[in-house]
């Protein structure tokens, strides 16, 4: 294989490693936590280093995972019990160890080979120089094996608990009463999360790592409901980024691992717009399609109330607009859309008419107004009350809802201002 | 201060200089952070200043310059973009705040080093002094740079003792500060600014990476020890100015060790001794509190059960230790050491037959088993518990009563049930005669 594919392949796998329990710190409104975990694994790893005077990976876990429970333990008894805010704990805490770990490295520096630049950003780029060597037989790229090995770890982890990790996620109490330990899961989450981002750390650095962490599982949470296929949007946005990274770095000449930061960044950036239902275009869209909907109501309401007034006028096509109280465009847009459905007819001289069927449907509408408005007013609302809050919902009543409602209402005939709740509609 | 700065022998202007500067970022840093500790804003500041890593890098690409006020101007643009991104995000995505200040942080971060490396491998030599800005490099400061951020520092203050009273209101009672007319949103983006200004003011010697630190850290160690905001606020700049200055000296020893590291580590370490020395909030006062509260309680079972023996008994005493046990359940060991401990209040006097109460034991006894006996019957006849679960209740109030509210218990206890309250605890028996439904008290303790 080439440089390139063994650093993309490393960039996949820490990314897609990382995702996976991220998910979890974002479902649990952790994120912080992972933060500050990733920050304060620092000294765990500088003081492994010079205990084993190698980048062994075992004592580096070992030494990660401890100082990762002594965040959790701090950050939780510095709130509960001295009482300093949860948010500052958390702040001090990992500022403390990190700073440790930095000045133990800055002090050290000559002896080990880890500096400043790799706490920051990691080393992925020599990733394919960091060969892993057995019986003088080359085996490929060490943090390769390391990483695959967290992967298949974590995928284990995920995969086996994955109900027990639900349910503390979600119900701490309801899985204390089903017989899961919430707090046990907790930790084993925290001691997973400090085992990937040692095994990452390498390559990306202590505080790049956050970002793969956090960021996959909250963009695929704009993307789904589901926690399954949450997870699995994450781990593609992980691979996804992992790869484009690389590209990216080789197009600026700057750090990998700052790229692929940039290209979750990215990902994220345009999930926020884009993703379905959740997306802010998505939602402006469901917004424009409701207005809509509700211009056409009003234009047709507005031509049914005048016609039950008796007066019969020609409706010019400027007066129809007007009914929908809304922007020119987007009234004449909705009647345009009435007309294709076929419920007013525009005549050539510019006048506007209502069809059989669009008569049927705006009485249909009217009589939704008025029982709404007259059930209300069975409720208590007093009569000059009741039209606001009907004029909102006479979109939203369907017949089934009608003919509830109109079956609580035993004077189905008039409405609280005296006028007539047409009928329900018959065939024709 | 310059008085200070000599008693260390550091009569060079540069030396001092730092030494200045580093007072001057833990001070403000200090300050400003308690503001933002109690308004919840801890990990806002350090979103901020990861927020400001590419804001150096562009102002230095764009001008060139690596003047101070340049890349300050930089840093304030991102990180004012950074944290009007996560407004954004908490309030138009269901992303949570924690996630949202998570991602900007570090997408922020992220963009930054590529800047940053981008610059380092593609302008060879003249890049040298950008990466002092993640870890901080205190030495770096020259005299210019101290001046802005004098400057920054003094203008910090003055607005912050202009708004002080609108902040205080902000942290402890929004809604009052509405109903004075003020916009919630305003005096919070007035913090805000300050905070943004705080952290470029430290930007260059504790750099973006621990820079919150400075905000957090000496501001919860201030919390401790009062419960003032004034002199929270106060007590947080001398904790924050001493890191500082301390900092920037121990590090000035090692010149390999980045400054940044070096102020947050003593500023933990003050915040640790703040956490285990400050009086009435401290650990260790806490503790002291607790263990005297026990041992009251303690004393006050030991010359109960020496009253209720009696009451038994028919006679004063002496009653022996395992007599004793067998009436608080205690181990020999306990009761031993509480009988000494009250010996040497004079409340019992020790002889080789026993523990006997001494008047004064007797008098803080008998008003011990009254409060006990008297809430008895309290919750008992104001309906607010059966006779039988009055017990524990009693049990644990007997030592918060005080002889004014046993003087009104007994006056209500007197006049609306006719209870003869001097009876209840007549030590020679017929105490057990006023209990609720007429339990023995010997059943209880068995």
């Amino acid at each position: 294989m080439t440089d390139a594919a063994w650093i993309i392949l490393t960039g996949v796998l820490a990314a897609t490693s990382c995702a996976l329990l991220g998910t979890f710190l974002v479902m649990r409104k952790m994120s912080l936590l992972g933060d500050a975990l990733s920050h304060a694994v620092l000294p765990g790893i500088a003081i492994a280093f010079f205990f084993s005077e190698s980048r062994a990976i075992l004592p580096m876990f070992i030494g990660a995972a401890t100082f990762g429970l002594l965040t959790t333990l701090l950050v939780e008894a510095f709130h509960r019990r001295w009482s300093v805010p949860e948010d500052a704990s958390i702040g001090i805490v990992f500022t403390a160890l990190f700073a440790l770990g930095v000045v133990l490295i800055s002090v050290y520096a000559g002896q080990v080979d880890l500096d400043q630049e790799c706490v920051l950003y990691g080393e992925i780029a020599y990733t394919s120089l960091d060969t892993l060597l057995w019986n003088d037989q080359d085996y490929g790229p060490r943090p390769v094996w390391i990483l695959s090995g967290v992967l298949i770890f974590n995928l284990l982890f995920v995969g086996l608990l994955y109900k027990e990790l639900t349910l503390a996620s979600f119900d701490p109490g309801l899985s204390l009463s089903v017989g899961v330990n919430a707090t046990l899961i907790h930790y084993l989450l925290m001691g997973a999360v400090s085992v990937t981002t040692v095994a990452s750390f390498e390559s990306v650095g202590a505080i790049l790592v956050v970002a793969m962490l956090i960021v996959p599982g909250a963009t695929a949470y704009l993307w789904s409901d589901r926690l399954a296929t949450i997870l699995g949007i994450a781990v593609a946005i992980g691979a996804i980024a992992a790869t484009g990274g690389y590209y990216l770095a080789d197009m600026w000449n700057s750090s990998i691992a700052g790229a692929i930061v940039v290209a979750l960044g990215a990902l994220f950036g345009v999930s926020i717009f884009v993703a379905p239902r959740q997306g802010l275009l998505a939602r402006a869209m469901a917004r424009g399609r409701l207005s809509v909907k509700v211009a056409q109501d009003h234009i047709l309401l507005g031509m049914v109330r005048q016609t039950e007034r008796g007066a019969e006028k020609t409706w010019r096509r400027r007066d129809a607009l007007g009914l929908a109280s809304v922007h020119p465009w987007l009234a004449y847009w909705a009647l345009r859309l009435l007309q294709g459905r076929g419920l007013v007819a525009l005549e050539a001289d510019a006048t506007v008419d209502l069809t059989a069927a669009g008569r049927r449907q705006g009485l249909q509408l009217l009589r939704g107004h008025r029982l709404w408005e007259t059930y209300l007013n069975q409720l208590g609302l007093p009569n000059d009350h009741v039209h606001g809050p009907a004029d909102s919902v006479e979109h939203y009543l369907d017949e089934s809802l009608q003919q509830e409602i109109g079956g609580l209402v035993p004077d189905g005939g008039i409405d609280p201002q005296g006028r007539l709740i047409p009928g329900e509609p018959t065939a024709d | 201060m310059f008085d200070f700065l000599s008693v260390l022998h550091l009569e060079d202007a540069t030396v001092r200089m730092v030494l200045f500067g580093s007072l001057l970022i833990g001070a403000t840093g200090g300050a400003l952070g308690s503001f933002a500790v109690l308004r919840g804003r801890s990990l806002m500041g350090d979103a901020l200043a990861h927020a400001a890593l590419p804001g150096v890098a562009l102002a230095f690409l764009w001008t060139g310059s690596k003047s101070l006020p340049v890349l300050i101007t930089g840093a304030t643009c991102t990180g004012i973009i950074g944290v009007l991104l996560i407004q954004f995000i908490t309030s138009r995505t269901r992303i949570k705040a924690d996630a949202a200040i998570g991602i900007v942080l570090t997408v922020f971060f992220g963009v930054g080093i590529v800047l940053l490396t981008h610059i380092q491998r593609s302008l060879v030599g003249n890049q040298a002094g950008l990466d002092k800005f993640l870890f901080g490099q205190a030495a770096s400061m020259v005299e210019d740079d101290v001046r802005v951020m004098l400057v920054m520092s003094l203008f910090i203050f003055v607005v912050v003792l202009i708004l002080y009273k609108e902040f205080k209101a902000l942290i402890f009672d929004p809604n009052f500060l509405q109903s004075l007319g003020y916009s919630l949103q305003k005096v919070d983006l007035a913090l805000m600014g300050l905070i943004v200004l705080t952290v470029m003011v430290g930007l260059q010697a504790v750099g973006v990476v621990l820079i919150a630190a400075m905000l957090i850290t000496p501001a919860v160690a201030a919390r401790f020890w009062t419960e003032r905001l004034h002199v929270m606020v106060a007590l947080a700049a001398v904790i924050g100015g001493v890191s500082g200055a301390t900092g920037t000296f121990l590090s000035a020893q090692a010149p390999r060790v980045p400054t940044g590291p070096v102020m947050v580590l003593v500023a933990t370490g003050l915040f640790i001794v703040s956490a285990l020395f400050a009086p009435r909030r401290g650990v260790l006062a806490r503790w002291l509190r607790q263990r005297a509260n026990v041992l009251r309680e303690r004393r006050h079972h030991l010359l109960r059960a020496l009253i209720e023996l009696a009451e038994r008994a028919g006679k004063a005493g002496p009653f022996s230790t395992q007599e004793l046990m067998d009436e608080l359940g205690w181990e020999r060991r306990r009761v031993k050491r509480e009988a000494k401990r009250l010996r040497r209040l004079d409340m019992v006097t020790l002889a080789h037959h026993g523990v006997e109460a001494t008047p004064a034991g007797l008098a803080e006894g008998t008003f011990v088993v009254k409060c006990h006996r008297l809430w008895e019957h309290y919750l008992v006849y104001r309906d607010i518990l059966a006779a039988d679960h009055v017990d524990r209740p009693a049990d644990e109030v007997e030592h918060l009563l005080t002889p004014d509210i046993l003087e009104r218990l007994e006056e209500i206890l007197r006049r609306d049930h006719g209870i003869d309250t001097d009876r209840v605890v007549d030590i020679h028996g017929s105490g057990s005669g006023y209990r609720p439904a007429g339990r023995e008290r010997g059943e209880e303790v068995g």
